[in-house]
């Protein structure tokens, strides 16, 4: 890329890094296809959904996939909103965020099985907790962002909760229920990929069904959930909200069998998660201390670091993935380049690309290619390639051109991708998280990143070596996050959107299209 | 003022939300406050899942008419998944491997081992091979699998993780399985392990005797691709294991109930699944070579 292709010098040797550690990446991967007839598989797949088998399909999954997506929204959701209040304010409640938003719901799911055994309450939780995290955060941003106009008005003495209840909020409400609803969306595929580890929703089916051949069920599964995802605005609105949580409320099958929370949560935080060399220990006694060092050393040697290193490069392998992928993709969804036929065609594409979960296209993918980190790339990237391409279409689309500006080729490369660098850049040094936080998971998949420790440790019923590895992870997002924050300040792309469901450009089509 | 409005059924769905974490909570307490709550047990998903299906369904059947109690049978994803819910008192009854149920009696005391198949008392490993990397079967360790790829079964499985583990670290003294293998892989369970190197997506690989005898019986195994091509010695294996908190709930003496209704099997539609001809009675002590194999290989504190 020529610098003098990019309106800022910045931008170039921003480029430039993340690609060139991206092919550094490339070298040491493990980008290897172990299985002998890939293509086999993928296309008794692709059958299954051609011809998929819904009777087959049993109904309480997809029930308690959207129960446990509701509750588990509703609950963090309404969480979030009581910690954005003091979120600008208080420096832990914006630690606290961090740290619960930074762990993986999959990770939350592990964690809380132990306590509250394979139920309902495990589902909602690993869920809400997290998200109570995440929109904490952006309320927060949301009520920053707000016009401050009826504050001033206020008389003097307000006190806090009644000028945020009408001063703020009311200013703010549209925008939080567009985000809130958008998160719904995310606790669908939450919820579905919660399945996998044992929770009795549709991805627990889909699992069973992949794993024993029957293409014909999981291809009716993966269809029923595209249509949830795809319907969702019809149904999930601000009205039909307190009755949909009441039903799932009501809906939520029952777990069969209870475990005994009380004991077991103080045996999981009383013993379960302390450091073994500190269980029963005086810890006034050096000697303590020097066996903990002992216990944590080969830990942090063997796999934390190892873990961690593989993590990044598997996280910035699928950045650089996604952005050539977004660049290449976006042109599908805006009208200059795609026109009018095939603009809807491409918005359809890149919408089921990014409804289906991550953490589902690279089951399926190391189950087709087998255990490396070639099939985590992929799904990385398609995923958040459809994504950012998405929404890179939309900005494209509002770009006011001039009458005689060129077309096709030349309009892309000397016009629109200019323009919308730094939009480009600021969507993915977003995702950069995110990916990160996905990157850990797929560990439990068999690529060696921190998850694949944590799935280890679990197996030999290590719990405080698990907790130690999340913690980890945990760090290395929060880390990456402020990175993230600060290269958007310095390339001065931080007041640029960011969100799936933040301000979009609206044009005339836009308006029209509703 | 349809903000206000809004906000309003917002905050009535937030309520909701809490109120329904509440009877998912109670709903659980209120089993326990019955006045025979089920026996609620699992088994480690170690093959096929329509084959544990159908094996622990009729188990549940025949234990209810035996019992007298209801009995449910809960499935998990995982083994480290089925060793939980006997920790936290979810299920009261389990199948587990040898090695999960070594990390289940130590993480719930009192918990005992009561009944374990005929054929577990000395069980087996078997190390397959894809016909492609020409290995033949012997009697000794075949040491030419070394810098091949080699899957073993779930990260917890006794015949395809532990046992093999301590035999490749015999044969291959002073290494660990990464440092003999080209690739390590975990396949989850043991029907996939013979899928993996069925296919050839891995050279090699440890599998449950049992398992693969019943695949070869249900002509689920191509004999042309995959053979055996070692057999390990043997060790003690699956059992049932039940909480010691049984006694108080379905009174004392059940865990004696438990271990004949069990032992007293003989219907062969309910051993067959498991690839069993009888359970016998078993004690915590029988599996006590595998607590030494667990802390020689690591894998146990």
């Amino acid at each position: 890329m020529r610098a003098a292709f990019l309106p800022r010098r910045g931008y170039a040797a921003v480029s430039r890094w993340f690609l060139a550690a991206a092919l550094a990446g490339l070298l040491v991967a493990d980008l290897q296809v172990t299985t002998l007839h890939p293509f086999a598989d993928l296309a008794r797949l692709l059958g299954g959904l051609i011809r998929p088998d819904f009777l087959a399909v049993e109904g309480w999954s997809v029930v308690a996939t959207v129960a446990s997506a509701m509750l588990g929204v509703g609950l963090g959701a309404g969480t979030g909103l009581l910690l954005a209040i003091p979120f600008a304010r208080s420096r832990t409640v914006r630690l606290a965020c961090a740290g619960i938003r930074a762990v993986h719901e999959l990770f939350w799911a592990l964690l809380l099985m132990q306590v509250f055994g394979l139920s309902a309450t495990t589902g909602v939780l690993a869920i809400a907790l997290p998200y109570a995290g995440i929109c904490a955060k952006v309320y927060a941003e949301l009520i920053e962002e707000a016009d401050l106009a009826a504050i001033r008005t206020l008389p003097a003495g307000t006190g806090a909760v009644s000028a945020f209840l009408y001063a703020r909020l009311p200013e703010v409400a549209g925008r939080m229920r567009d985000y809130t609803l958008y998160r719904l969306e995310c606790g669908l595929r939450s919820s579905l990929v919660l399945g996998f580890i044992g929770l009795p929703t549709l991805g627990f089916a889909f699992e069973s069904a992949f794993r024993q051949g029957r293409y014909a069920e999981a291809g009716a599964l993966l269809l029923i959930f595209y249509v949830l995802i795809g319907s969702r605005r019809l149904w999930v609105r601000a009205r039909t909200v307190p009755v949909l949580l009441v039903g799932a409320a009501l809906a939520l099958p029952p777990s069969i069998g209870s475990a005994a929370i009380g004991p077991s949560l103080a045996r999981f935080l009383g013993h379960d998660i302390v450091p073994a060399p500190l269980r029963g220990a005086a810890l006034a006694e050096p000697e303590t201390w020097a066996r903990l060092w002992a216990w944590l050393r080969p830990i942090l040697t063997e796999q934390v670091l190892p873990g961690t290193a593989q993590t990044l490069v598997l996280a910035q392998i699928a950045l650089a993935a996604t952005a050539l992928g977004a660049l290449a993709l976006f042109p599908l969804t805006a009208r200059r380049f795609a026109g009018p036929v095939g603009r809807p065609l491409g918005r359809v594409l890149l919408v089921v690309v990014r409804s289906t979960p991550e953490y589902m296209l690279a089951y399926l993918g190391l189950q087709l290619l087998g255990p490396s980190m070639l099939p985590a790339i992929l799904a990385l990237a398609l995923h958040n390639a459809g994504i950012v391409a998405y929404l890179m279409g939309r900005h494209a689309d509002a770009i006011p051109y001039r009458a005689d500006a060129p077309r096709g080729l030349d309009l892309y490369a000397y016009e629109t991708v200019p323009r919308l660098y730094g939009q480009f850049l600021a969507y993915l040094l977003y995702r950069w998280e995110l990916i990160l936080r996905e990157s850990t998971i797929f560990g439990i998949l068999g690529v060696t990143t921190l998850g694949f420790y944590v799935d280890a440790a679990i197996s030999e019923l290590r719990l405080d070596v698990a907790a130690l590895l999340i913690a980890a992870t945990a760090l290395v997002t929060v880390a990456v996050d402020a990175f993230s924050r600060g290269l958007r300040r310095s390339l001065r792309i931080d007041a640029l959107p960011t969100r799936l469901s933040g301000p979009q450009p609206i044009t005339g089509a836009e308006a029209a299209d509703g | 003022m349809r903000g206000a409005g809004l906000w309003g059924r917002l905050a009535l769905g937030a309520c909701a939300a809490l109120a329904a974490a509440g009877p998912a909570l109670s709903q659980e307490r209120g089993q326990e406050g019955r006045a025979v709550p089920p026996l609620v047990f699992t088994g480690i998903p170690d093959q096929d899942e329509s084959r544990l299906v159908e094996r622990f369904g009729k188990v549940a059947v025949y234990l209810e008419a035996q019992l007298g109690v209801p009995v449910r049978y809960v499935p998990v994803k995982s083994y480290p998944a089925a060793v939980t819910a006997f920790t936290n008192g979810q299920v009261q009854l389990a199948w587990f491997g040898g090695f999960t149920g070594v990390q289940a009696r130590k993480a719930v005391p009192g918990s005992q081992a009561i009944a374990q198949g005929a054929e577990d008392a000395a069980f087996k490993t078997y190390v397959i091979a894809n016909a492609a990397t020409g290995l033949k079967r012997g009697p000794d360790f075949p040491k030419d699998i070394q810098d091949k790829t080699f899957t073993f079964g779930a990260r917890a499985s006794t015949s395809g993780r532990l046992m093999p583990e301590y035999f490749i670290r015999q044969a291959f003294p002073g290494k660990a399985p990464e440092q003999v293998f080209a690739r390590v892989g975990f396949s989850g369970d043991h029907t996939r392990t013979i899928q993996l190197v069925q296919s050839g997506a891995f050279a090699a690989g440890a599998v449950d005797y049992s398992v693969w005898d019943l695949d070869t019986k249900a002509g689920k195994v191509d004999r042309q691709a995959v053979s055996v091509i070692w057999e390990s010695p043997t060790f003690p294996d699956y059992q049932w294991t039940v909480r010691g908190d049984v006694e108080q709930t379905y009174g004392a003496g059940f865990t004696e109930r438990l271990r004949s209704a069990l032992t007293g099997i003989t219907d062969p539609a309910i051993l067959e699944p498991f690839g069993r001809s009888a359970f016998i009675p078993v004690t915590n002590a029988a599996y006590e070579p595998l607590v030494a194999v667990g802390r020689s290989t690591g894998l146990l504190d």
